[in-house]
């Protein structure tokens, strides 16, 4: 655990490095910093475009020097290039240094890459997760910022002055300006508790925290009772807010506006607050609405700055592997090729010519490592290609039937729920920290043989793959223990053989879907992991948790291959992209961010809901995403552009399950209000015009359709939807549990 | 801790300092004012901390409620002791004290002794499952009303049981007060569809009580029941119920042995029941309505079958819809003629019941071929003025089928248009059927066939019509008909070419033998269906095949409105209007009259009184009425002829 090392480091906390986790679940800090173990840096990573500083690593590596960690000096200085050191190909083997908690992967999967493309400028990134940020900001160094100010009672005084001046201004520069009460008033209400004027706080807050916008009440609600310097100390949320500078976005005209405005008053407290916590991102061109602005912020620090969203992304579908397709005569005997997958493929016929043509926007093939197909896997795409055909095309004439399984007698609280994609298993995580499975197919659940009786099979019989079964245990449903807490995600490998579940003890797990049994527990989140999902090609997933940082793990990984870290609250909900080399995580912290998997850059910031995000959808093309918050509403990105491009208003309660149909053309919904509902996906997008102007701006101007786009609300008597999954045929599964009451 | 579980909502709980000193001394630890203060505002702080903390494992837990548990998870995430004792799932009451403003949480002593000796066993939790619930969304995205259970998750409940039995008692029954009672809950309960696979099953009955029409009547009405009742789904069951109906169809029941039994009306009604399932759920089963016509055509070309079984299938076919005939009984009908013409031809009396049974068979053939020339007629017009008309077959389908669902014994006629789908997917699914093959025939063609068996019978028919239309069929004619008379007036190429054309021939026909065969044949038939035009003159050795040059396509004239030769009857060259006479007892005969009045018929040779007409098949039934007929009457007034 080298990297407990506490003291002040002269290290820009906007650098590109990620935080340090402390690992140490035993390390207690003070008793008012109960919660102060997930001490952590959370530097805003939308800084990650910028170049790296030369002086940072210098710095970064004199630190590790100092503290006689070689081999991370050794690596860091390989990285980065600062030697000449071409020959990248030491590479492999070089890592898993001693105590280097991250950096055992180094001969990993992922690595690979670099060999590959060491061409390519971004190669040496390769396990980005052992460059280290030693330093473990001090909270005083923090909260020191706010030390040494004027006189207390004159706070007052500046906020209505400013406050008076903003409600004065011409309109359209009123909506854009208006944005800074909110930032200026929380950080005032801080310095005042921090330099212990509690009373001058009190009055404070008495006087404007009604002003502020409604969407800002949950903050508002934690900050009001937060009175005592001490407090301050142990409240991360708020040292989040401090560390990380609130962005607004003004235009020029505005911000002019108020700097005449300040310079003029000498109003020098609020200019200093200005100067020194918030970020101005200012932009050319025609002040923003105020609907324009709010359908952007509500966010924890503002809205994301331009500059984060422009990072090309690759958002396009990899090539389908050309698998030989048997043709369709032999469609009998596919039929139930289930049951004896050695069924031999006499007949050919390339299924992948319609994916012949490269998709420009699509990642290069091999950009991410994938695992290559097995026969098993080759089956199954035979198997997807067959259903594909008779797949219902779907739309807003066409509505998907919805089947809706409904968990009787759980009593004790179903938490997750997860379908495979072939909708023949669901599996289902509950409060009393077991996972069940069931069958939702008539074939039975069976295990495989103990290894005694395996022996005893002939091996070069046909149906090796019935015999290694074991009659016996067929069943309909399994029962998997092993976590210690709420079971609060379920994830189905692409190939039925996997399960991933995520508990609040703080492990993922895996489990194997042939001995019904658990086969690994990844630690790492140290805190509890809110979510999990597979890739969709297997042997990667991400998981999510309380510590703020989501992971990305290999199965045979039992460290994380990256870290991904920058959200300001926990990671509530995490999804794969289609191509499997961008990775979408909603937060807490209402703001949703886009990974890449390759260099581990927070490629996307998307703001603008209300409430923590709690569900995640990726358009099947790639192109969109839908995320669905607590306060009832979807919203949908556009990823290539990284705009907002839709607000899908009508449900009343979180939003738990998000799911496209298989051809993009529904949107699905289902909610703790009991229903289920379908939005017409196509149409929200192709309502939106990107011309070049919003493209550049980000300034997008939503329309309000929300009732024509939505084309049905179903509900369920009373069962919350906690899961929703289309069919290889597009019918429509539903899934929740019910609640008598 | 004890307030800890009030909630803190917008209105923060407080801790005061007295509680706190209060606590403090409990424990022997004396605490000055300004202490206590300050601990308490801590605690206050801390708790909040900790309530907001906690809701994240609620959200997460996707609860709307927080539970103890909760809390204890952000008290142990954040190092803090958790809260014992407050575990219970059951919500705890929370009291206030009357004297002084106290609440607490009411903490009951239990007697451990007293639960574990108690008898009554406490209910065990149940395993949890999954149940499964299908909405079925029809295009529009609104909910299939019920019966869309699976019936394998549906259990049949006590009561369902119950009216089962209650409503297939009351039917199958004696008392038809009691029937109809039932038949009306049965086409509107909202509730039965866990029952639709009994009541089918029940239907499917048929085959056990053919030699009873009484039951076989009831259980058809059954059907139009279910089939009626807007609540249900039938999904597949369609097919069964449509093979319990085609029975009823094309059987040679049990009861039709006995000549006073009057099973014709039951086919009526069966085939009237059987183009009102294909109205209203002809789309549920694909393929049904291509294996029905093929079963109708086989009963049809099997010459063992008997009369009655064909009268079925006429009338089937004639139910289905005047595409229907137009694919199945027209091309037919060649080869079929000579079995019944030999039928008809028997005079001796050991024949004079299958005689009877032909004449019924001949009656159907002619109402079904009568509506067949119409409809094309009127399609035709109908194509001719383009798709401005929008739908008219479906609307004044629609408008027969209400109308006539109440009456529904005797005509098939007016609702036999099935919906414009299932025309459609006739002609669209023809390829992929075995069908014999089947090129369209033009309507003079096809009405000169026709003619060439029928004769003027036929003719009469198109004369005679509207004002029969207003009588004995009331139904879709009218509007069909005022419809139709402006379209046919708008000038109309292809017809006016071609229709001039018959009726020169047919102003010379009445008295010509043979020569007006015009039977323009058009190539296509003659040159597909060789073997049919064989057997037709083999069969019908006195039709003369010679064609007068006269019937030659090509001729026009100006009138363009004549589309069927109908108008040459009343011309004084055509004189006897007693020739109308015939043809209007005729017509009446075909139906349930027609029956009493056929088993009065005596085997007198006919030919004396007939015009001496070869291609008029010497039809046996003209003349032979006893009395005229009262609505006769009318139909000779008419001659105005509206097309």
């Amino acid at each position: 655990m080298a990297a407990v090392q506490d003291g002040p480091m002269e290290l820009d906390t906007e650098k590109e490095t990620k935080p340090e986790i402390l690992s140490d679940g035993t390390s207690k800090l003070s008793g008012n910093a109960a919660s102060g173990t997930l001490s952590s840096s959370p530097l805003t990573a939308g800084g990650a475009p910028k170049q790296e500083d030369q002086q940072t690593l210098i710095a970064v590596l004199q630190f590790l020097r100092r503290n006689k960690l070689s081999e991370s000096v050794e690596i860091l200085r390989r990285e980065a290039g600062l030697e000449d050191q071409e020959d990248s190909q030491t590479l492999d083997g070089s890592g898993g240094g001693k105590g280097d908690r991250d950096g055992g992967e180094a001969n990993s999967l992922l690595s690979r890459v670099s060999i590959t493309s060491a061409a390519a400028p971004q190669s040496t990134l390769t396990p980005i997760t052992v460059k280290r940020a030693n330093e473990q900001l001090d909270v005083s160094v923090v909260l020191s910022a706010y030390s040494q100010q004027g006189d207390p009672s004159l706070y007052q005084v500046y906020y209505s002055g400013l406050k008076n001046f903003i409600e004065s201004v011409l309109d359209c520069h009123r909506a854009e300006l208006s944005q800074l009460f909110y930032p200026l008033f929380v950080h005032m209400y801080l310095e005042l508790v921090y330099n212990n004027h509690e009373n001058e706080a009190k009055a404070f807050f008495e006087k404007f925290g009604g002003d502020q916008e409604c969407y800002y009440q949950d903050d508002l609600r934690v900050l009001c009772g937060l009175t005592k310097k001490e407090h301050l100390k142990g409240n991360e949320v708020l040292l989040d807010f401090r560390t990380s500078r609130f962005v607004l976005r003004i235009s020029r005209d505005s911000y002019q506006l108020l700097k005449r405005h300040l310079q003029e008053r000498h109003n020098n407290q609020i200019w200093n607050i200005i100067q020194e916590h918030l970020y101005i991102d200012i932009f050319d061109g025609m002040p923003r609405s105020k609907s324009q602005i709010d359908s952007m912020s509500g966010s924890f620090a503002g809205e994301a700055r331009r500059e984060v969203n422009k990072v090309k992304v690759f958002h396009g579908l990899l090539k389908e592997p050309e698998i030989e397709v048997p043709l369709d005569d032999e469609e009998d005997e596919a039929e139930n090729e289930e049951g004896k997958p050695k069924k031999k493929k006499t007949k050919k016929d390339s299924m992948g010519s319609k994916s012949k043509k490269q998709d420009p926007n699509a990642p290069q093939q091999n950009r991410i490592p994938l695992p290559e197909l097995k026969d098993s896997d080759k089956l199954d795409k035979i198997m997807y290609m067959k259903e594909s055909t008779k797949r219902i095309r779907l739309g807003p004439e066409n509505l998907p039937s919805i089947c809706f399984y409904s968990f009787l007698n759980a009593y004790q609280g179903l938490t997750a729920v997860d379908f495979t994609d072939d909708s023949s298993l669901l599996a289902g995580g509950f409060a009393d920290s077991t996972v069940r499975i069931w069958s939702v197919t008539p074939k039975k659940l069976r295990k495989v043989k103990s290894a005694g009786e395996l022996n005893l099979i002939d091996k070069e019989s046909d149906d090796v793959l019935e015999r290694i079964m074991d009659e016996k245990t067929a069943s309909e449903s399994k029962i998997l223990c092993g976590h210690s807490g709420p079971v609060y995600s379920v994830s189905f490998s692409p190939d039925r053989n996997y399960l991933l579940s995520s508990s609040e003890d703080g492990t993922v797990r895996l489990w194997s879907l042939q001995t019904f049994t658990c086969l690994v527990g990844y630690k790492g989140h140290n805190y509890p992991v809110w979510d999990t999902h597979f890739s969709p090609f297997g042997y990667y997933f991400v998981s999510g948790g309380h510590d703020r940082v989501a992971r990305l793990w290999a199965t045979d990984h039992y460290q994380p291959l990256r870290i991904f870290a920058g959200h300001l609250a926990d990671v509530t909900c995490t999804r794969f992209h289609p191509n499997s080399n961008y990775v979408a995580t909603g937060s807490t912290d209402r703001t949703i961010r886009l990974w890449d998997v390759l260099n581990g850059n927070c490629v996307r910031i998307f703001t603008g809901h209300k409430g923590p995000v709690h569900s995640l959808a990726f358009s099947p093309n790639g192109k969109f995403l839908a995320s669905g918050s607590t306060d009832g509403r979807v919203l949908l990105w556009d990823i290539g552009h990284g705009l907002m491009i839709g607000e899908l208003k009508g449900h009343t309660d979180t939003i738990y399950a998000l799911k496209f149909s298989r051809d993009g053309e529904i949107l699905a919904s289902g909610s703790m209000d009991n229903t289920v509902r379908l939005w017409d996906s196509t149409k929200a997008f192709d309502d939106v015009e990107t011309d070049d102007f919003t493209a550049a701006t980000g300034h997008i101007h939503l329309p309000d359709n929300s009732q024509e786009l939505l084309l049905g609300t179903y509900h369920s008597k009373s069962t919350p939807v906690t899961h929703l999954h289309f069919t290889r045929r597009n019918l429509l599964l539903a899934a929740g549990g019910y609640s008598s009451q | 801790h004890q307030s800890s579980t009030g909630r803190e909502e917008r209105r923060f709980a407080e801790v005061p300092r007295e509680s706190i000193k209060l606590m403090a001394e409990s424990t022997g630890v004396e605490l000055s004012e300004e202490v206590a203060a300050l601990l308490a505002e801590d605690v206050c702080y801390r708790l909040r901390e900790a309530t907001q903390n906690s809701s994240q494992f609620m959200r997460h837990a996707k609860r709307r409620k927080l539970s103890v548990e909760d809390f204890n998870r952000a008290l142990r995430w954040s190092n803090t002791e958790t809260v014992c004792g407050y575990g219970a799932q059951d919500a705890l009451p929370f009291r206030p004290l009357k004297e002084g403003e106290l609440f607490f949480v009411e903490d009951r002593e239990i007697n451990l002794v007293e639960l574990a000796l108690a008898t009554n066993i406490p209910k065990g939790c149940a395993e949890t499952m999954v149940r499964v619930h299908v909405s079925y969304l029809d295009g529009k995205g609104n909910l299939e009303p019920q019966g869309t259970v699976p019936t394998a998750v549906q259990s049949l409940s006590e009561d369902l049981l119950k009216y089962y039995q209650q409503i297939t008692r009351a039917i199958l029954g004696e008392d038809p007060h009691l029937m109809k009672v039932a038949l009306i809950d049965l086409q509107s309960n909202s509730k039965i569809a866990a029952l639709l696979p009994y009541f089918v099953y029940v239907i499917s009955g048929v085959k056990s009580v053919s030699h009873d029409l009484d039951q076989l009547n009831r259980l058809l009405h059954m059907v139009k029941s279910l089939v009626q009742n807007p609540y249900l789904y039938l999904g597949s069951y369609v097919r069964s119920l449509v093979s319990s109906v085609m029975y009823c169809i094309l059987e040679p029941l049990a009861a039709s042995i006995n000549p006073l039994n009057d099973h014709w009306t039951l086919r009526d009604y069966a085939a009237l029941l059987l183009s009102h399932i294909f109205w209203t759920h002809g789309d549920l089963v694909s393929g049904l309505y291509h294996q029905i016509l093929l079963s109708l055509q086989k009963v049809l070309s099997d010459p063992v079958r008997p009369l009655c079984s064909h009268y079925g299938a006429v009338v089937g076919l004639h139910a289905l819809g005047w595409k229907a005939v137009e694919r199945v009984l027209y091309p037919h009908l060649p080869a079929y003629w000579a079995n019944l013409q030999a039928v008809l031809d028997d005079y001796s009396v050991s024949n004079a019941q299958v005689k009877a049974d032909g004449h019924k068979v001949y009656g159907a053939i002619l109402v079904a071929v009568e509506r067949l020339l119409k409809m094309k007629a009127l399609s035709l017009t109908l194509a001719a003025e383009g798709s401005s008309a929008g739908l008219p077959g479906t609307t004044t389908g629609a408008v027969g089928f209400r109308e006539n669902s109440p009456g529904l014994s005797p005509p098939p006629e007016p609702l036999s248009e099935p919906p414009l789908g299932i025309a459609s997917h006739l002609q669209a699914g023809g390829a992929g059927c075995q069908w014999e093959e089947w090129t369209p025939v033009s309507l003079p063609a096809m009405y000169c066939e026709l003619y060439s068996f029928f004769g003027d019978s036929l003719a009469v028919r198109f004369s005679t019509d509207p004002p029969l239309g207003g009588a004995p069929p009331p139904g879709p004619c009218q509007p069909l008909e005022g419809r139709k008379e402006p379209a046919s007036s708008a000038p109309n190429l292809e017809n006016t070419r071609k229709m001039p054309q018959l009726t020169a021939s047919m102003n010379i026909s009445p008295r010509q033998d043979g020569s007006p065969r015009m039977e323009p044949q058009p190539p296509s038939l003659a040159a597909t269906v060789p073997g049919r035009s064989l057997s037709r003159s083999s069969s019908s050795s006195s039709v003369s095949r010679s064609r007068s040059s006269s019937s030659r396509p090509g001729r026009s004239t100006s009138q363009s409105r004549d589309i069927f030769p109908k108008s040459r009857f009343p011309l004084p060259q055509a004189g006897p209007p007693a020739f109308s006479f015939i043809i209007g007892g005729r017509q009446m005969g075909r139906r349930c009259l027609g029956r009493r009045f056929q088993t009065s018929f005596t085997p007198t040779p006919p030919l004396t009184t007939l015009p001496p007409r070869a291609y008029a098949h010497k039809l046996p039934v003209i003349g032979r009425v006893s009395k005229p007929v009262r609505r006769w009457t009318c139909s000779h007034y008419s001659l105005h002829l509206p097309l």
